[in-house]
């Protein structure tokens, strides 16, 4: 058997997939992408970067809305696709919270320029550690070749048929050099993909701001000008004459930033994600906040408390999943409340449960608290068949729904004698406690009291005492 | 291919399957050694072949290429036996 002889070989990257199985279909070894399109070029050449720098371990490719929004067909690294415009935020988290990935945003003109102009903007002036690469296409393609921000004047799209015209449509917007007025970017550069002479300087480029991220330096924009001849109606030939005719003009191609070989790694710190250092930022000390225990016996319960702003039920919501968590039951608290701080409507949701909870809202509860009567208005209608609505007396004579058990408890007048009209929320804790809706027990309440309180000593007696009185209540006149 | 190899010339490799016939690599070919087919691939589209004769190895071809498994370049190593 003759010997093979060796050979150099230059083909797939390796930091994309040999196939697409994610892509699947009837092609999944062929991208998605239209004949001559300047995505898969791109694709090409950061997937070989990712694999000469040795960084496809480390980093996490960021998937736009646009052609690439299935870009993670094709990168062979961690991905995340997300939604419009909004790569540079998303990107930002997960910079933050792994200091050693290395972060690539992939946008096009539309997701970039145009709905997530802010993100990028604030994400580079932070000096986020991300290499953006923003494929300027002059033109939306995934949704059929609109107008985008970067259309050229004169430039015909299907919502400019007749040609950009800047007196209704401003004019081109210039990426590069509008970031350039940051301080914080380490390297800004335009390039093209419109030939291979072009393309070998455009190679450079994704390799610099890859190696920009490799060493943990900040933030590199990378500019690509390319082709997109479905949406512009132009063979290959014509859309390599169409940027490096037109669009260049428009975008000179530039290096208009390097800072990287004098800027230091950029130092942030661990983030600590422990349990311990969760629980200590929200003063959780783990022996007050026991594990959920799985217990499918447990009828779920749901309550929602409503009144005005003020009133308390927010807090009172809170006491209650205090009290659900001491129980060592799964709880969730889901609060809703106008833009007042006092005055408007608000209104909470907790659900208690013996198992993991799908999701805190609340549309039928099992109890309605009511302390106000646009609460028993807007909510009573919603309260299950053999449900429960706890309302202040003072609202007065209410026609509780049929199959409805409707209490008026004078909560303000109970918490009025026994200490201060605004525990008002209190006494209602306390009937609940009484009445054994939530099969929560006296002790896991106080304790939840005790923690609502715990930054105003005085208020945890007065409450408990409240607590008290309310029960008092509920066993004599219920 | 095994004639290119013997002489120790480059050649690329087309994966006529990938080919979706845009024509940036006849374009970019500094040879002219790319041609596009007559016939359609399994796919319905026209590919670029090889001519047999002229590559460089210079890898243009693969460079602007836009499909990821489409193109391959093979250069022989002088110093191999």
């Amino acid at each position: 058997m003759a010997e093979k002889m060796a050979e150099k070989i230059i083909g797939r990257p390796g930091g994309l997939y040999a196939e697409f199985p994610r892509k699947g279909g009837a092609a999944p070894t062929a991208t998605h992408y239209c004949p001559g399109c300047g995505h898969g070029i791109i694709h090409k050449l950061i997937g070989e970067a990712l694999a000469d720098l040795g960084i496809q371990d480390r980093t996490v490719m960021i998937s736009p809305v646009g052609c690439a929004v299935f870009a993670y067909y094709y990168f062979d690294c961690g991905n995340l696709q997300v939604a419009h415009g909004r790569a540079p935020a998303v990107g930002t988290g997960v910079s933050r919270a792994e200091d050693n990935a290395v972060v690539i945003a992939y946008q096009g003109d539309g997701d970039l320029a145009s709905i997530g102009l802010n993100e990028t903007i604030q994400a580079a002036n932070r000096g986020e550690k991300m290499a953006i690469f923003f494929v300027n296409n002059t033109v939306y393609g995934m949704t059929g070749g609109q107008m985008a921000p970067t259309t050229l004047i004169g430039e015909k799209t299907i919502t400019c048929p007749e040609g950009r015209d800047p007196r209704f449509t401003g004019y081109p917007l210039h990426m590069c050099e509008i970031l350039n007025n940051l301080k914080a970017p380490v390297f800004i550069e335009r390039v093209s993909i419109s030939d291979i002479s072009h393309i070998r300087k455009a190679r450079k480029a994704v390799r610099k701001a890859l190696e920009i991220q490799r060493d943990g330096k900040g933030y590199a924009f990378v500019e690509v000008l390319s082709t997109c001849p479905t949406n512009l109606r132009q063979d290959s030939e014509q859309s390599t004459r169409f940027v490096n005719e037109e669009m260049e003009k428009e975008f000179p191609l530039d290096n208009f930033r390097d800072l990287s070989a004098e800027t230091q790694p950029l130092l942030r710190g661990e983030s600590d994600f422990s349990r311990d250092s969760i629980d200590k930022l929200f003063n959780l000390e783990t022996e007050s906040s026991p594990d959920a225990v799985h217990d499918p016996t447990f009828k779920e319960v749901h309550v929602k408390a409503a009144g005005f702003g003020g009133q308390g039920v927010l807090s009172m919501g809170l006491t209650l999943a205090h009290a659900g968590c001491n129980a060592q039951r799964f709880v969730s608290w889901y609060p809703s409340y106008g833009p007042e701080q006092r005055g408007g409507t608000s209104n909470c949701s907790v659900v208690i449960s013996g198992e993991s909870i799908g999701s805190p809202v609340v549309y039928s509860p099992d109890v309605l608290v009511a302390m106000n009567r646009p609460s028993l208005e807007k909510f009573a209608g919603d309260v299950k068949e053999g449900g429960i609505i706890l309302y202040d007396s003072t609202i007065g004579a209410w026609d509780i729904p049929a199959d409805v058990r409707g209490i008026a408890v004078p909560a303000m007048k109970i918490a009025g004698e026994t200490g201060s009209e605004k525990a008002a929320n209190t006494v209602m804790l306390g009937v609940m406690l009484s009445l054994g809706v939530t099969d929560l027990s006296r002790e896991n309440f106080r304790e939840a009291i005790a923690e609502t309180f715990s930054g105003k000593q005085k208020l945890i007696s007065l409450n408990l005492n409240v607590l008290e009185a309310a029960v008092k209540w509920a066993k004599e006149n219920i | 291919m095994s004639d290119n190899q013997a002489k120790k010339e480059p050649y690329p490799v087309i994966n006529i399957l990938e080919c979706k016939a845009c024509g940036r690599c006849i374009v970019a070919c500094p040879k002219g050694v790319l041609r596009m087919s007559e016939g359609l691939n399994e796919r319905g589209y026209h590919y670029a072949e090889y001519t047999g004769e002229g590559c460089t190895g210079c890898a243009n071809c693969y460079y602007t290429c836009p499909e990821p498994l489409a193109i391959e370049i093979h250069i022989p190593l002088k110093s191999s036996e």
